[in-house]
């Protein structure tokens, strides 16, 4: 199963409660309003939150079982975590930080080479830059990439459209359409988008 | 202005290496400070800060008193350093590294907290996901982003080291080719009727010397300060 996840995540007094499973395949929406706590069960997946309780399967992985007191490290989870921020090395330039993750990785996890990922996502031309004179749609690509080289198991991403314009929708839109159908990799994808759910999303997580 | 005589070639070599060494001890111990007070929370950590300034507040001339009490050669850390590590510090040389040290720690601690402070703390958790631990995090991402901070410490204390008087002068005395360094010397050349030209020449050096820190610190700066600047994206 990609993702099978019970948890209870404590915020100041607000107490949330998560529980899903999903089939194989496709993209996972997790529809909501805003504030719902979607980042919050995102971070929690990644292992930057620690719920209060509960369980975090993905591929039939244990990341987190606090009954068997088991809480994998975020590095240990091999997640591609596409945040809402980006959070792209402002320090390093694209080159560098694409190749974070994919140089921390063992050659045997890495399955997308550098010059897949940048044909794949139109970047190649970007490379000797740095993050803070990129425009919102390149530089959402490139966050995508960085996930993508990590070897992730699994992807979590996180309003991806929000930092780009509207012109530039519809080329990130494609790309994750591409990730979606040819990559096979489990994905949650986190909206608050009716439109841009029901065309991405295999199967739709009310939060 | 004619050659350095050797006398005064043995207060500047003296006063840098006092300096350097003070630097290098000062260095590590600061940064560990400024991440403590940066990023940790325990019972106490306003004791702690406090303590860290004591320097910065204090006449000069009682830091070096308290430097005597602790380091003294009945001192319990003098007692320690010397029976441990068989260094000791008063009347010489390493004392006025010491002094120098001890009273540029502040400075170089509220340089460092402040960057690190700056530092995105999201970006570490990109880094963790992206598969680094937390000593990668820290070298790769927190360390250089800090970094223009480090460097800007390091020059406010080397500043504050080659300056450094009153402490030195209580603590490691002043005794020539051994703690006598440029301020001690100007002192003493003070003290000496008819010694006018020789108190020019010293305090022209060391005019020289900090405007060579200062330049050398807005280069390194300059290098270091690029990309660091700006954060988020």
């Amino acid at each position: 199963m990609p993702f099978d996840v019970a948890i209870t995540l404590q915020r100041g007094k607000l107490r949330l409660d998560y529980a899903f499973q999903t089939e194989k395949g496709g993209l996972t929406a997790l529809f909501g309003p805003s504030g719902a706590g979607k980042t919050s069960l995102l971070d929690a997946i990644a292992g930057l939150a620690r719920p209060s309780e509960g369980r975090i399967l993905v591929e039939d992985r244990v990341l987190f079982d606090k009954a068997r007191r088991i809480d994998l490290r975020p590095e240990q989870r091999r997640c591609g975590y596409v945040f809402q921020d980006l959070r792209l090395f402002p320090h390093k330039s694209v080159r560098d930080n694409l190749l974070y993750g994919w140089r921390l990785a063992p050659a045997e996890r890495r399955w997308m080479d550098f010059d897949a990922a940048l044909g794949f996502l139109g970047i190649g031309h970007l490379l000797d830059r740095r993050p803070a004179t990129l425009s919102g749609g390149e530089a959402q690509r490139v966050a995508i990439g960085r996930a993508l080289l990590s070897g992730p198991r699994f992807l979590l991403m996180d309003e991806p459209l929000a930092s780009v314009d509207a012109e530039r929708r519809e080329e990130i839109l494609t790309v994750i359409e591409r990730i979606r159908d040819e990559l096979a990799l489990p994905i949650l994808y986190v909206s608050h988008d009716r439109a841009e759910v029901d065309r991405l999303a295999s199967r739709v997580i009310a939060i | 202005m004619p050659a350095l005589t050797p006398e005064e070639w043995q207060v500047l070599v003296l006063s840098l290496k006092v300096s350097f060494v003070a630097m290098a001890a000062a260095l590590p111990l600061a940064f560990a400070l400024a991440w403590v007070l940066a990023r940790w929370r325990f019972p106490g950590k306003v004791l702690l800060d406090a303590l860290v300034h004591l320097p910065l507040v204090l006449p000069p001339v009682v830091t070096g008193w308290l430097l005597l009490i602790a380091f003294g050669t009945n001192g319990p850390l003098g007692r320690f350093f010397a029976e441990w590590l068989g260094l000791t510090f008063i009347f010489r040389w390493t004392g006025a590294a010491l002094a120098a040290a001890v009273m540029a720690l502040p400075l170089m601690v509220r340089a460092m907290r402040l960057s690190i402070e700056a530092v995105d703390r999201r970006l570490e958790q990109a880094a963790r996901t992206l598969g680094a631990g937390r000593w990668r995090t820290f070298a790769t991402v927190t360390l250089p982003l800090a970094m223009p901070g480090v460097l800007a410490g390091l020059v406010l204390g080397l500043a504050r080291s080659i300056g450094e008087f009153g402490a030195t002068i209580t603590f490691a005395s002043n005794i020539p080719g051994e703690t006598q360094t440029l301020p001690l010397a100007i002192y003493s050349a003070l003290q000496m009727p008819g010694s006018e030209w020789q108190v020019t020449r010293l305090a022209v050096l060391s005019i020289l010397v900090s405007v060579v820190a200062l330049v050398a610190s807005e280069w390194l700066a300059r290098r270091s300060g690029q990309g660091g600047a700006h954060h988020a994206l």
